[in-house]
């Protein structure tokens, strides 16, 4: 942090900003130790502060850099508040022994060091000096108690709001760096296909195409820097190198994958899910409860693939020189993008230097850091400053996709509507897809998170995990799994409702039961607290008014799950009349403990609401004969303003004084809360997704 | 060439006439509020201004618009100072997440509520297709109505 003369202070930005707040929320915790008024903070994007040591690297900015989990406030909750405390402290100590007087009695007021004994009141920008050349005091600087909180937790703008409507902000696209060149990538239609040869002629008639060359992706299976092999055009512009890509005439080789198709893969999956599979899970005594149990639910539920999209195309800008590089990229995992600039290359780390621009969406996609290598490969075989530029199309047939799957779906149910049996069975794609050193019996772990509701509330359970092969790349989509298992959990626990004769909220309710804490290993852990749940589920169906009497067409759903630390709900009320479905209103809530920011949790409620019913309305990538078959958002239909209800309201429930993350909560039971919402409305229950056009 | 107002500024272009408006304001104008989302003008990142109605710039060759007056993002509002009424709305309802389609979202709006000086939330459902990645629709509707009021005088 820097404070400058006139009393204004800039405090650096060391987390990416993709749009979740963080560049606004991780200032408002500095400034609240620090103790300055707001409207004088700005905000400066830091690189990746990388330093080697003896024994490997550290970090420069406290910690580790890049968003994903929704960790990117949790991880500096300490570390933010702790530095502005610390400057705090040096400057009153700066004060105290300009004053003559003892630290004690020596307090702040916004931007200024307060000496109530000597009356004085000195600026901190006439004590900066002083105070950075102090040693740091050997105790640890108390923290602020919450309820003496300015800021956090207080209702502030997006601090880049007024950039960003004005068009001032730079996004990685908008790099421009001197004798910088352009470059795209003739990417393999078929998946792993590589180039068997290609002719250039046409291309390099092209104004202002200035080179062509091969790139050389991973062999299929490989653990992956790059994902596809390709031929490169760079050219003077953009456009010149789009143009140029399209003169292209290239030969592929014989994919692996080229018989790859979604309907196989589909079908598969019901044939496996006739077998046992790999048992990951198994409390209690599952077969003898499901046996004496006075009733049995059993049904099957199918989650697609579906792509990131975020609405920046991949892009980065390297300059690749003899002994050092230099990455301008718009990325969550900054220290990725140094690992995949440091294996094309060959330099070491710390002669590589990461400059993150603001993000144009991140929603996992930019965890991984292919781009990087790609416009790394390009600047070191030119010896150019290169951009590299993706397509949509691009994007689209080249992404890391959310996993498919088929879940199979097992209850047994006693004599008073208790579930005394349960069972998960998943046949995938798993994520973790050509990873270094992934056993096979691990790859469930990405698919099936064991420590999920209702585990420790049901006591016997069981999980099994089939995993099934396919050439599409896999990979982190926001809230990655509890997207397809939230869908799966919460139509399931509906249908189980349906069929023994109970109410859906009620029978939540008593699984879901008082407020406690129960263990929970998996990310977001260590504990999960399944009455946070029963809180907001109860909540959203009060607001939206469960129970009440609904005209023909018309229903109401609810849902609610547990995401990485964070605790949400949705009740949806829908209409549907021959055929047609219209989202009336939608309610919903999120416990994420303490509220840093809570104009930016209102914004991500909303926000993954929306993503969650966007995709479960239309999104799927499909694959026939090896190739992806959408390729733009004709075919990859995106939610538009018509789907959102002029009814939407989102809730912030406090629990604690602790915050959780915020960034994938609202995503994972918005799909299960529409689908239950349409069965009630219709009785028709929606087992597969994308809902697309399964109504009319 | 072809030579067309950017901004107010007069400016031309001696490239290859096919090239998208779009590229020819990102790349050759260095004006880089608009923005690539799709390339086939589905998603609205790069709508701009032509004589004042709203265009998708990605899907419109440059050779379209010798002589026409084009309006990017930079220069919507009135001054440094003061910003457009939609961009004041945007900024009070606080809409940008990522921001990336924000730009386009402005000037698609400003066009649109010249038509529509006083929306329903059906006409913006019909009348506003920009796609948002983010989800910001909810305060989009927000911020349009907003500008309506802002436009019409009725500032509180």
């Amino acid at each position: 942090m820097q404070i400058n003369a006139d009393g204004s202070v800039v405090i650096g930005a060391k987390e990416p900003e993709i749009g979740q707040g963080l560049r606004t929320a991780l200032p408002m915790m500095v400034a609240e130790e620090l103790d300055v008024d707001w409207d004088k903070v700005s905000i400066r994007q830091m690189p990746l502060g990388i330093v080697k040591t003896a024994d490997g690297f550290t970090w420069k900015y406290g910690g580790g850099q890049g968003v994903g989990g929704s960790t990117g406030l949790t991880s500096n909750w300490e570390l933010m508040r702790q530095a502005g405390a610390d400057a705090r402290r040096q400057l009153i100590r700066a004060a105290a022994a300009r004053l003559g007087v003892e630290e004690s009695q020596c307090s702040t007021k916004p931007g200024a060091v307060v000496c109530p004994s000597t009356n004085s009141e000195i600026p901190y920008a006439d004590l900066v000096v002083d105070a950075a050349a102090l040693p740091m005091p050997e105790d640890t600087t108390p923290l602020k108690a919450v309820d003496d909180y300015r800021i956090i937790g207080t209702q502030r703008k997006t601090i880049d709001a007024r950039d960003i409507v004005t068009g001032k902000t730079k996004y990685g696209v908008d790099t421009d760096q001197p004798h910088m060149h352009y470059a795209v990538i003739a990417r393999a239609p078929v998946l792993n296909a590589k180039v068997a040869s290609f002719d250039d002629t046409a291309a390099r008639e092209v104004d202002g195409v200035l080179d062509v060359f091969r790139i050389d992706g991973p062999s299929p299976g490989e653990p992956y820097v790059i994902l596809a092999s390709g031929v490169a055009v760079v050219a003077t512009s953009t456009w010149a190198a789009m143009k140029g890509r399209a003169a292209l005439d290239i030969d592929w080789e014989e994919s692996p994958n080229a018989t790859d198709s979604s309907e196989r893969f589909w079908q598969e999956n019901v044939e496996m899910l006739k077998d046992a599979g790999q048992v990951v899970l198994d409390d209690g005594d599952f077969d003898a409860a499901i046996a004496s149990a006075e009733a049995t639910v059993t049904h099957q539920y199918r989650v697609p693939f579906v792509s990131h999209s975020p609405l920046e195309p991949q892009n980065c800008y390297a300059y690749v020189k003899a002994d050092e590089c230099h990455i301008i990229a718009p990325t969550q995992m900054p220290s990725g993008a140094s690992r995949a600039a440091a294996a094309v290359t060959g330099l070491p780390r710390e002669n590589i230097r990461v400059d993150m621009t603001r993000v144009g969406g991140g929603f996992g996609r930019r965890l991984t850091n292919d781009y990087v290598a790609e416009a790394a490969m390009i600047s070191m075989k030119t010896g150019w400053p290169i951009k590299l530029q993706w397509s949509r199309e691009d994007d689209i047939k080249n992404d890391f996709y959310r996993p498919g799957g088929l879940h199979e779906m097992h209850a047994g149910v006693d004599n008073d509507g208790k579930v005394i049996a349960w069972a998960q069975r998943l046949a995938s794609g798993s994520k973790y897809y050509r990873r270094p050193n992934m056993p096979d019996e691990n790859l469930f772990g990405a698919e099936l998170y064991i420590d999920d509701f209702p585990r420790r509330i049901v006591d016997n359970i069981r999980m099994e995990y089939f995993h099934n092969a396919i050439g599409l790349p896999r990979g982190s989509w926001r809230a990655p799994a509890h997207t397809a298992n939230a869908f799966v959990i919460q139509s399931f626990i509906d249908e189980i409702a349906h069929e023994t004769g109970q109410d859906p909220l009620q029978l939540r309710l008593d699984l879901l039961g008082e407020s406690r804490d129960l263990e929970y290993s998996g990310h977001g852990g260590p504990v999960f607290n399944p009455g946070r749940l029963a809180t907001l589920i109860k909540f959203v169906a009060e607001r939206i008014g469960y129970g009440k009497d609904l005209p023909e067409g018309r229903g109401i759903g609810i849902a609610t799950h547990f995401t990485f630390g964070g605790y949400a709900a949705h009740a949806m009320e829908v209409t549907v009349v021959d055929g047609k479905l219209t989202i009336e209103r939608i309610v919903a809530a999120i416990d994420c403990g303490l509220a840093v920011h809570p104009n930016a949790v209102d914004a991500q409620l909303q926000g993954g609401t929306i993503d969650g019913l966007s995709t479960a309305l239309g999104l799927e990538i499909t694959v026939k004969d090896g190739q992806v078959q959408q390729s733009n958002f004709h075919d990859y239909p995106l939610a538009r303003i018509a789907m959102v209800p002029s009814l939407f309201e989102t809730h912030i429930m406090p629990f604690d004084d602790v915050p959780t993350g915020v960034g994938e909560m609202g995503i994972p039971s918005a799909a299960p809360a529409l689908t239950n919402a349409i069965f009630a409305a219709t009785g028709q229950r929606i087992r597969s997704l994308p809902i697309a056009d399964q109504l009319s | 060439m072809v030579s067309f107002k950017i901004n107010s500024e007069e400016v031309s272009y001696e490239g290859d006439a096919d090239t998208p408006l779009l590229w020819v304001i990102r790349d050759h104008l260095r004006l880089t509020g608009t923005k690539f989302g799709c390339g086939v003008g589905q998603c609205g990142a790069c709508t701009v201004h032509v004589d004042g109605a709203a265009q998708r710039s990605c899907v419109m060759p440059v050779s379209a618009i010798d002589g026409r007056d084009i309006t990017t993002i930079e220069g919507l509002a009135p001054s440094a100072d003061e910003l457009h009424p939609v961009q004041q709305a945007w900024l009070e309802n606080d809409v940008p997440q990522c921001g990336y389609c924000q730009a386009g979202q402005i000037m698609a709006a400003v066009d649109f509520l010249k038509n529509n000086p006083s929306p329903s939330d059906e006409d913006i459902n019909n009348g506003v297709t920009n796609i948002c990645r983010c989800g910001t629709y909810v305060r989009i509707r927000k911020a349009i109505h907003r500008a309506a009021e802002l436009s019409a005088g009725e500032e509180s």
